[in-house]
């Protein structure tokens, strides 16, 4: 039995570190480990933007990445969502003032789902990745 | 084929690549399979906090170090805070003393499983990363007891730290504490013994003891080559000096020291067993009394504001020595504040380290000194609009012209 339509595919996130402390990359890491274990449900992280459905960002878009990031964003195949993951993506969080920033994330690239926290609990990063899924769900039903 | 020579190839990683964690990149100048030579460009962490710092007051900048890195944040804000408490003169009562080692410690534990999970994932070990990464849980839920937060703790400020350690909480570390004990000789047997391990990690990644203390390599990296180097050994902070501990060297599990990746796994292993030693020490021997010196913020902040002169903090951090130079003149914020993190030190191993390898052994040897770019990060300018990396000449010369502008 199929639940919704989405479970006809897994959902498969790239991650792009844009300049972040490495706080959130540990909790994404701690996600997808056992504690967690999303990847029952076929959430898992990919090695190329090409693979992937979903790009999870995180860090506050420091300049050197901002051309990258638009690239990985535009290597994605559609229909694709973004999900920030961190305050410094959503705001500029405690770098706000810093002279080497181009983000936040949101302009640069468009953003859906926004995971706040310094860092987000890995709780909090699958409840973004639902919330993503249930977003990509609504896209698909609009073309499918 | 005639015996001419082929011109090398570059082969260029990152700054985004699947086995980088962080952005980094590499140009490989390729013989074969074989690295002939191989550079690399930092910098694409960058955020400016030293700037940002200069901007802020001392208890704001802690919460700023802590984001510095968010695996060794302790560490930073450590060595941030006991600069400044130097320069104001500020007192640590002993309780809280020892509250910061256990919570270094803790993030010393956390840090290396971490990256014994990571190895295992760049090996293609992928049972043994989930393996690792389930256990270190567990010292993720007691340093969330002790501190609210899984990662970016905020526990140390200026002066003291910001929660007490009571006795309820003591049983829960003990636990985790004993887990860790008996687990302990499982990894290592896990990662010791493995046939696959030992057949990627042996004589891969050689950094020669010389090579090592030429390029001042710090923390486990510089252990794994036989340097005998450890700041809780050599210069003890905190509770060190009241503890009896020894720098970890792989030939006191081996018998001899290669320094190859294997030695540095042996090395941060061991080490974790040694936290635990040291926590438990700290538990039993903790005096009662006060956790801070100024529990006002506002009153802190007074002190902080009166304080002249110049200090360096050091920490040895789970990847080495991690140092701040704080100078204070009478303002609200430090007038200098520069951070050197311990893979500052460690990043220029790889050269040697990565020469004459293959590219499959890439990952694993950019692995094995424990990287952490947000840590290191801190050499790229922006004057104008136009951006430009300074040599080394060129910082040299900025460095001795700031020097002579804050003598005046």
């Amino acid at each position: 039995m199929m639940p919704t339509p989405s479970f006809n595919r897994s959902l498969w996130a790239f991650h792009f570190n844009s300049g972040s402390c490495n706080g959130c990359e540990i909790e994404i890491v701690a996600a997808i480990t056992p504690r967690y274990d999303p990847e029952r449900f076929g959430i898992k992280l990919v090695g190329s933007p090409r693979h992937a459905d979903v790009l999870v960002v995180t860090g506050p878009v420091v300049k050197k990445m901002k051309d990258r990031l638009i690239r990985v964003y535009n290597q994605i195949p559609d229909p694709k969502l973004v999900m920030c993951v961190g305050t410094c993506g959503i705001s500029g969080g405690v770098f706000h003032t810093s002279y080497n920033l181009d983000g936040p994330v949101d302009e640069v690239i468009p953003v859906d789902v926004y995971v706040p926290g310094c860092p987000p609990r890995p709780e909090a990063i699958i409840h973004g990745v639902v919330a993503a899924w249930a977003k990509l769900e609504r896209l698909e039903g609009g073309s499918a | 084929m005639s015996g001419e020579k082929k011109a090398p190839y570059i082969v260029p990683i990152g700054p985004t690549h699947p086995a980088l964690k962080e952005p980094v990149m590499f140009t490989f100048e390729m013989d074969g399979e074989v690295i002939r030579d191989v550079d690399f460009a930092p910098g694409q962490t960058h955020r400016g906090i030293e700037w940002m710092g200069m901007r802020r007051n001392p208890v704001q900048i802690v919460h700023l170090t802590d984001r510095i890195c968010g695996i060794c944040g302790v560490s930073h804000t450590l060595a941030f805070s006991r600069a400044v408490e130097q320069v104001a003169g500020i007192e640590v009562p002993e309780r809280a003393d020892y509250i910061r080692t256990i919570i270094a410690e803790f993030e010393r534990i956390q840090s290396h499983l971490l990256w014994a999970g990571v190895a295992a994932h760049e090996l293609g070990f992928d049972s043994l990363l989930h393996l690792t990464w389930r256990v270190r849980e567990q010292s993720m839920d007691v340093i969330e007891n002790l501190t609210g937060n899984r990662v970016n703790y905020a526990l140390v400020q200026v002066g003291g730290v910001r929660r007490d350690i009571v006795p309820e909480q003591h049983r829960i570390i003990e636990d985790c504490l004993s887990t860790y004990e008996g687990l302990l000789g499982k990894l290592l047997d896990l990662f010791l013994h493995d046939k696959t391990i030992a057949m990627r990690c042996r004589n891969i990644g050689f950094l020669s003891r010389d090579d090592a203390l030429k390029l001042c390599t710090v923390g486990p990296t510089a252990r794994a080559s036989g340097v005998n180097v450890d700041l809780r050994q050599d210069y003890p902070y905190c509770a060190y000096g009241d503890l009896d501990i020894r720098a970890i060297l792989p030939d006191q599990h081996l018998g001899e020291t290669r320094g190859d990746v294997y030695d540095r796994i042996v090395v941060r292993l061991l080490e974790v067993g040694q936290s635990c030693g040291i926590v438990r020490q700290c538990l039993s021997e903790m005096p009662a009394g006060e956790i801070t010196a100024e529990p006002k913020l506002a009153k802190l902040l007074a002190i902080c504001k009166k304080a002249r002169g110049e200090a360096i903090g050091r920490v040895e951090a789970p990847r080495g020595e991690c140092f701040h130079y704080v100078m204070m003149d009478g303002k609200e914020s430090p007038v200098a504040w520069k951070v050197k993190a311990s893979s500052y030190s460690n990043l220029m191993s790889w050269i040697p380290m990565l020469k004459g390898e293959q590219i499959a052994d890439i990952p694993i040897v950019v692995a094995s000194i424990d990287p952490c770019l947000s840590c290191t990060d801190r050499v790229a300018v922006v004057r104008g609009g136009s951006r430009s990396i300074l040599s080394k000449d060129d910082l040299h010369r900025l460095s001795v012209e700031k020097t002579r502008r804050m003598q005046q």
